[in-house]
């Protein structure tokens, strides 16, 4: 059985922060060291930031947790260092079924699309993700970069003091005082740092209980994803089997509301309702049990002056999309190149409020996917199912009805439509996909990827184009990457960047999203957008 | 796109009327219940347009409930 999450990884150890007569100043503290805060810190120590992570743990998360990592964040991933390795472990799926009550209503097959380098997701335990993230750390720190995690440090007060945030953390050897220029604040959905500095948390609780259960089994289920409504094996109720790597299944079984969450999480109870559903032959271990209820809910604002929240602790969403770590990912990519230059002077403070802009509207984009996918699969009344058993048993016999099916909208990225960073959108005949606002879509190139070439930094995207190999405006510096069509040899570049154009220039962002586009170069109107997406001039 | 038609658009109406009643007879309050509700998502997705379907559940939600009715 898999223990990699009982082996502390950045277990406590003394800082000289604890000996130091007054507080130590550091440029960016963040709270937590899940995915979104370890990424966060990664991005941020790439590009030459200094940052310490806090947390009250040592170890990975316990449990598998969030098991799907979708498209994009692998390709944020992999900007950070780590994409390929989880890649390389993860299960990688595409035929899902859907059953009703004892029959298989249809099978689906995602028929991911070509031409890029990552899959539409593999499902890989959150375990995994963290300890690529830690071991990502540790390279950092041997290549010399400012990076540190500190285990068993648990942050128990904080103030926003204007011009810096102010900590008090408690370790195993007592209380130090800490200060950060910036407090990323990625706690988790309970957050410790929101309910300190009395911020809310807004949403609609779902009157619902689900249980999961990590099982380690032999059993030649395919790699793919089951989906039940109203099965035999749990009536009137949901249930979903999803495979991981190492022989490890999600089950996932909703139990209703009225129900006696410890008595339902002790094995006497569990392996019977496992049995029922796997087959009492099956033989099977298991790894991890847990009991959630969930909420889908938001703060009002992400960003709170020197304080920032990211991930769980700004946004907490049904897990059915698999739009929780996803989105927070997305939200550490979103950030770390503004807070580096809001850091440096060369874009105003405002550039963070753009933060709040775009991750309030991919949280809300991920709220209505997932509360929509809760209702679906939990109907809460009586006409609401009516209506959802309608669409299940018109499924089975009838195309039309499958699309209705709503088990989960897995996570796609979002596209920021109305950013105040977006730019003119001056390329007529250009793909609606790669409109200012949107991420890049991935391309095979002569020699290797596209969005390998884009790196984390502002580039001049040249397709069958003359532009300067860079332009400075006002200290940033976005680079030239000039490629033809004849660098196109599936002819995805030409689809995804120029549409019915026959060449164009594109601003794009560090974090790989489209600031703007143009027919040819023009120094005045990319010097233009290129302060427009940095936030010096309003669009 | 074309408006959401209100006016008189099926040819012999009593006999529709008719099979609709005979598609219901012998079945249960949850069956008939059931069967409406199949019978909506087939007629919507075979109307399709987005608008048509958004002045379709306006004007149905329009029509007073029975209780308002001055009887």
């Amino acid at each position: 059985m898999n223990k990699v999450f009982e082996v502390p990884l950045y277990a406590y150890t003394r800082s000289p922060d604890q000996e130091a007569a007054a507080p130590v100043r550091h440029a960016v503290v963040v709270v937590g060291a899940g995915p979104v805060g370890l990424a966060a810190a990664i991005d941020l120590a790439q590009q030459g930031v200094e940052v310490v992570v806090l947390d009250d743990n040592d170890k990975v998360s316990f449990g598998s947790r969030a098991i799907c990592f979708a498209k994009r964040p692998l390709e944020i991933l992999d900007r950070l260092g780590c994409g390929r390795e989880m890649v390389a472990k993860g299960v990688q799926w595409n035929l899902g079924k859907v059953f009703f009550d004892d029959r298989k209503v249809f099978e689906f097959d995602l028929l991911p699309e070509g031409g890029h380098e990552f899959p539409a997701f593999v499902n890989l335990q959150q375990y995994y993700v963290e300890e690529y993230l830690v071991h990502r750390v540790r390279d950092l720190q041997a290549q010399g970069a400012g990076i540190e995690v500190r285990g068993g440090n648990r942050v128990t007060a904080v103030e926003d003091r204007g011009d810096h945030a102010a900590l008090t953390v408690e370790t195993p050897e007592g209380a130090y005082a800490v200060e950060a220029d910036w407090l990323i604040a990625c706690d988790g959905a309970g957050s410790p740092i929101r309910r300190m500095m009395g911020l809310d948390f807004v949403g609609r609780v779902f009157e619902d209980n689900f249980l999961i259960a990590d099982v380690v089994m032999e059993a030649d289920f395919p790699t793919e994803r089951w989906f039940w409504f109203d099965p035999p094996f749990n009536r009137g109720q949901s249930a979903l089997l999803h495979k991981q790597p190492d022989g490890v299944w999600r089950i996932d079984l909703q139990l209703g509301w009225d129900i006696d969450k410890e008595a339902e999480k002790a094995p006497d109870k569990v392996i019977p309702r496992l049995k029922a559903m796997l087959g009492e032959d099956v033989q099977f271990e298991l790894e991890w049990v847990s009991i959630y209820t969930f909420q889908c809910r938001r703060m009002e604002r992400f960003r709170h002056g020197r304080v920032i929240f990211a991930g769980d602790a700004a946004h907490q969403v049904s897990p059915f999309g698999a739009r929780g770590a996803n989105g927070g990912l997305q939200d550490a990519d979103n950030l770390a190149w503004k807070l580096k230059l809001v850091m440096e002077g060369r874009a105003p403070d405002a550039l963070l409020d753009s933060y709040d802009d775009e991750r309030i509207f991919g949280a809300d984009e991920n709220i209505l996917n997932s509360s929509r996918s809760t209702d679906f699969i939990t109907p809460k009344t009586e006409t609401s199912r009516l209506f959802r058993d309608a669409v299940l048993d018109l499924a089975e016999r009838y195309p039309f009805a499958r699309p209705l099916v709503n088990s989960g909208r897995l996570s796609v990225p979002c596209t920021y439509d109305g950013s105040p960073l977006n730019g003119p959108d001056a390329l007529p005949g250009g793909p609606a996909r790669t409109r200012p606002g949107a991420p890049c879509p991935d391309a095979p190139l002569a020699d290797g990827y596209l969005l390998r070439r884009l790196g984390g930094h502002f580039t001049l995207l040249a397709i069958n184009a003359e532009a300067p190999e860079t332009l400075e405006e006002d200290g940033i510096v976005a680079g030239r990457l000039a490629l033809t069509t004849a660098d196109d040899p599936e002819g995805h570049l030409r689809a995804r960047y120029l549409g019915a154009a026959a060449r164009a220039v594109y601003l794009i962002r560090p974090d790989q999203h489209v600031a703007a586009r143009f027919e040819r170069f023009d120094a005045a109107a990319l010097r233009r957008a290129l302060r427009i997406a940095t936030g010096r001039e309003v669009a | 796109m074309s408006p959401l038609t209100l006016e008189p658009n099926i040819d012999r109406p009593d006999d529709f009327y008719a099979d609709l009643l005979a598609a219901h007879e012998g079945l249960t309050k949850a069956q008939s219940d059931a069967l409406n509700a199949r019978l909506v998502l087939i007629l919507a997705n075979h109307v399709g347009d987005r608008e048509v379907l958004r002045q379709a559940l306006a004007a149905a939600a329009e029509t007073n409930p029975r209780e308002e009715d001055p009887k």
